[in-house]
């Protein structure tokens, strides 16, 4: 073995060298190769931790549930029974479903007059529990605050704002602790909402609406029937039988069939993420292999010219073979000559797409619409594994192949005759 | 002591659509210390036989002993180190590596044989001046004249101290000021005791063997040793 490497090494060092425009053709289609997977695989990486923190940024392990019409007779009942829920009975399902994360409802009034000094903006109010906050990442900027208990028992007008409709009415200034008019009844600013971008969302993007106490909108608007019902489970897993417990306790409540599954319309985001996850896979596998075919033209063009290298030295392995020279002898250094062209070309490709993508950070994300929904392009250790495999593969089989013909050169034939 | 027994050596080349039988039932010994020249018309099965006497293909039948060791039915591998170990192939076109240097054409068959990297060097440096191009160690091919470049293919056959050295039309490329400095090389060589077996189309070579064997058509016709 150590013999065998000694020598394998030794041909590799006094065998002739490829021609230097060969050698650079072969090892920039290699680099190009590498370039395309690195790119490919890094846009598909950023668009999915992208995607990945937009559509975790509506909330996580929610299940939005709209009261609609029942479908199905229940008790005498017979179908086609509007459900109605109000606001108490999201005390109630608190009570009945302790192991819930959160549970909150939500009452909507939509084109609402808000009103500061001179300007009116009509936007979209929505009175709910002030646990909202934390289960659908209201998260407020430096300096303010999302609705307390406190605003929510003692029925405040307060009001927190989505940030887009914060800069609609404020424009530039800052609305944290100034009075605000809804339908002409004066409101505080405790906070503006962080901005964020939402894959998934119901009723509208949060950046664009304002919200309230669901007891003082009851107080002005006089109603609480609930748009929708939102719960959060601890684990995504609990979800199914959560929600499927969540029915079997209201629907004796409101006189509907447990297993009717229109009476409380539900989306059911664990769900549907998972369903995201998979279509992002699929398009990060595709990248990876758009970028590999690429790659591997660029091993058949190493495979190529090592073909032609082996009938150009065709006297030489005859010659070899003569003094003796073993089968794996002839192999190898033609197998490490490809290896090293793959190797170089690799190196020039991982540097160049490492570059590529670091000149990608200074585009701005944020404002721009496209990053924001795209991410940012992104190299990762498993990328880098994963190229490297690809590459050494493309290597080997592109030296292997034409060093099998190199070893089935018949010596005989090639020494006697020019 | 007997180097080469070959006993009713047929070769068959199968291309296919056509057997062309090359020898036809060949029996030859060559003893050790002897200077043989093998002659023939092209077409006779000279090339054939050097194939054969050199390991560098197997026969279809018969029986071949190479320095007492029976080659056949052995691995392309064991072949190799046959070949290795017992034949120096002298060539008509040199056949030297184009890219490295008489001292590392010379050291290729040590470097097959296993020989520690000191030892190949001194060897080589040593065999390149008894062919006397101790001056030209350093020098690639090209840069060689083609008597030259026999003279270092003639020390490659010998790195390896081998039972026979197998020459195949040595003079052949060469004007006949260096082909006479070639031949007598081969006469030193088997004065010194070597077993040579010269494939020639040249008289002059021909005639400076202890032995000379006749092949036509695939069969030694005649097999006398020489006036000389």
């Amino acid at each position: 073995m150590k013999r065998d490497i000694h020598i394998i090494l030794n041909l590799f060092a006094s065998s002739s060298r490829l021609q230097k425009k060969r050698a650079y053709l072969t090892i920039a289609a290699i680099a190009w190769g590498t370039v395309a997977i690195l790119l490919l695989l890094a846009f598909g990486e950023g668009l999915k931790r992208q995607l990945d923190k937009n559509r975790r940024s509506t909330g996580e392990n929610l299940a939005v549930m709209w009261p609609d019409v029942t479908t199905k007779p229940w008790k005498g009942l017979p179908p086609g029974r509007p459900i109605r829920l109000h606001s108490d009975d999201v005390e109630f399902v608190r009570e009945r479903m302790p192991e819930l994360q959160a549970v909150h409802g939500e009452v909507t009034s939509w084109r609402t007059a808000l009103t500061y000094g001179r300007k009116t903006v009509n936007g979209r109010v929505t009175g709910t529990n002030y646990v909202y906050g934390e289960d659908r990442k209201h998260y407020p900027v430096a300096g303010g605050r999302f609705l307390s208990p406190e605003d929510e028992i003692n029925r405040r007008r307060v009001v927190f704002l989505g940030d887009e409709l914060a800069k609609d009415i404020f424009g530039d200034e800052n609305p944290v602790g100034k009075t605000l008019l809804i339908n002409n009844a004066p409101y505080t600013v405790i906070g503006v909402m962080q901005h964020k971008t939402q894959m998934g969302v119901y009723g509208g993007p949060d950046t664009n609406h304002a919200t309230i106490p669901i007891t003082t909108f009851k107080a002005q608007f006089g109603r609480d029937l609930l748009n929708v019902l939102v719960i959060q489970t601890q684990r995504p897993e609990e979800m199914k039988s959560e929600l499927k417990k969540l029915n079997q306790i209201l629907g004796p409540k409101f006189g509907y069939d447990p297993t009717d599954d229109r009476a409380l319309a539900t989306w059911d985001m664990v769900k549907s993420s998972q369903v995201t996850k998979n279509v992002l896979l699929g398009i990060q596998i595709f990248l990876g292999v758009v970028g590999s075919l690429t790659l591997l033209i660029g091993g058949v063009g190493v495979a190529n010219i090592m073909y032609a290298v082996v009938k150009e030295r065709t006297r030489e392995i005859g010659v070899k073979m003569a003094l003796g020279a073993r089968r794996r002898w002839i192999i190898m250094p033609f197998v490490l000559e490809a290896v090293v062209y793959t190797f170089i070309g690799g190196a020039l490709g991982i540097t160049i797409a490492n570059l590529l993508v670091a000149a990608t950070s200074f585009i701005p994300i944020e404002n721009n619409k496209v990053m924001s929904f795209l991410g940012r392009p992104t190299l990762s250790p498993q990328i880098g594994v994963i190229t490297s495999l690809i590459l050494g593969i493309i290597g080997l089989l592109a030296g292997y192949f034409p060093a099998r013909r190199a070893a089935s050169v018949d010596p005989a034939a090639t020494l006697r005759y020019e | 002591m007997t180097i080469i027994n070959m006993s009713e050596i047929r070769k068959v080349y199968d291309t296919g659509k056509v057997k062309v039988e090359a020898l036809k039932g060949v029996d030859l010994q060559i003893h050790e210390g002897e200077m043989v020249a093998i002659v023939g018309p092209s077409g006779s099965g000279k090339s054939t036989l050097m194939n054969l006497i050199g390991c560098l293909d197997t026969p279809t039948t018969g029986c071949y002993e190479l320095g007492g060791q029976a080659v056949s039915g052995v691995s392309r591998d064991e072949l190799a180190e046959i070949r290795n170990r017992r034949v120096g192939f002298v060539f008509q076109n040199f056949n030297l590596l184009p890219h490295i240097t008489a001292l590392e054409n010379v050291e290729m068959p040590m470097l097959f044989g296993g020989l520690r990297p000191a030892e190949r060097r001194r060897r080589s440096a040593e065999l390149l001046e008894r062919v006397g191009l101790g001056d030209r160690v350093d020098h690639k091919p090209t840069e060689l004249s083609g008597g030259q470049m026999q003279r270092v293919a003639i020390a490659r056959a010998l790195a390896m101290n081998p039972d026979i050295v197998l020459a195949d039309e040595p003079t052949g490329n060469l004007d006949s000021s260096a082909g006479s400095d070639i031949m007598t090389i081969f006469t030193d060589l088997w004065k010194q005791g070597r077993t040579l077996v010269v494939i020639t189309h040249d008289p002059a070579l021909a005639r400076r063997a202890s032995r000379m064997v006749e092949i036509r058509d695939g069969r030694i016709t005649a097999d006398h040793a020489a006036a000389a």
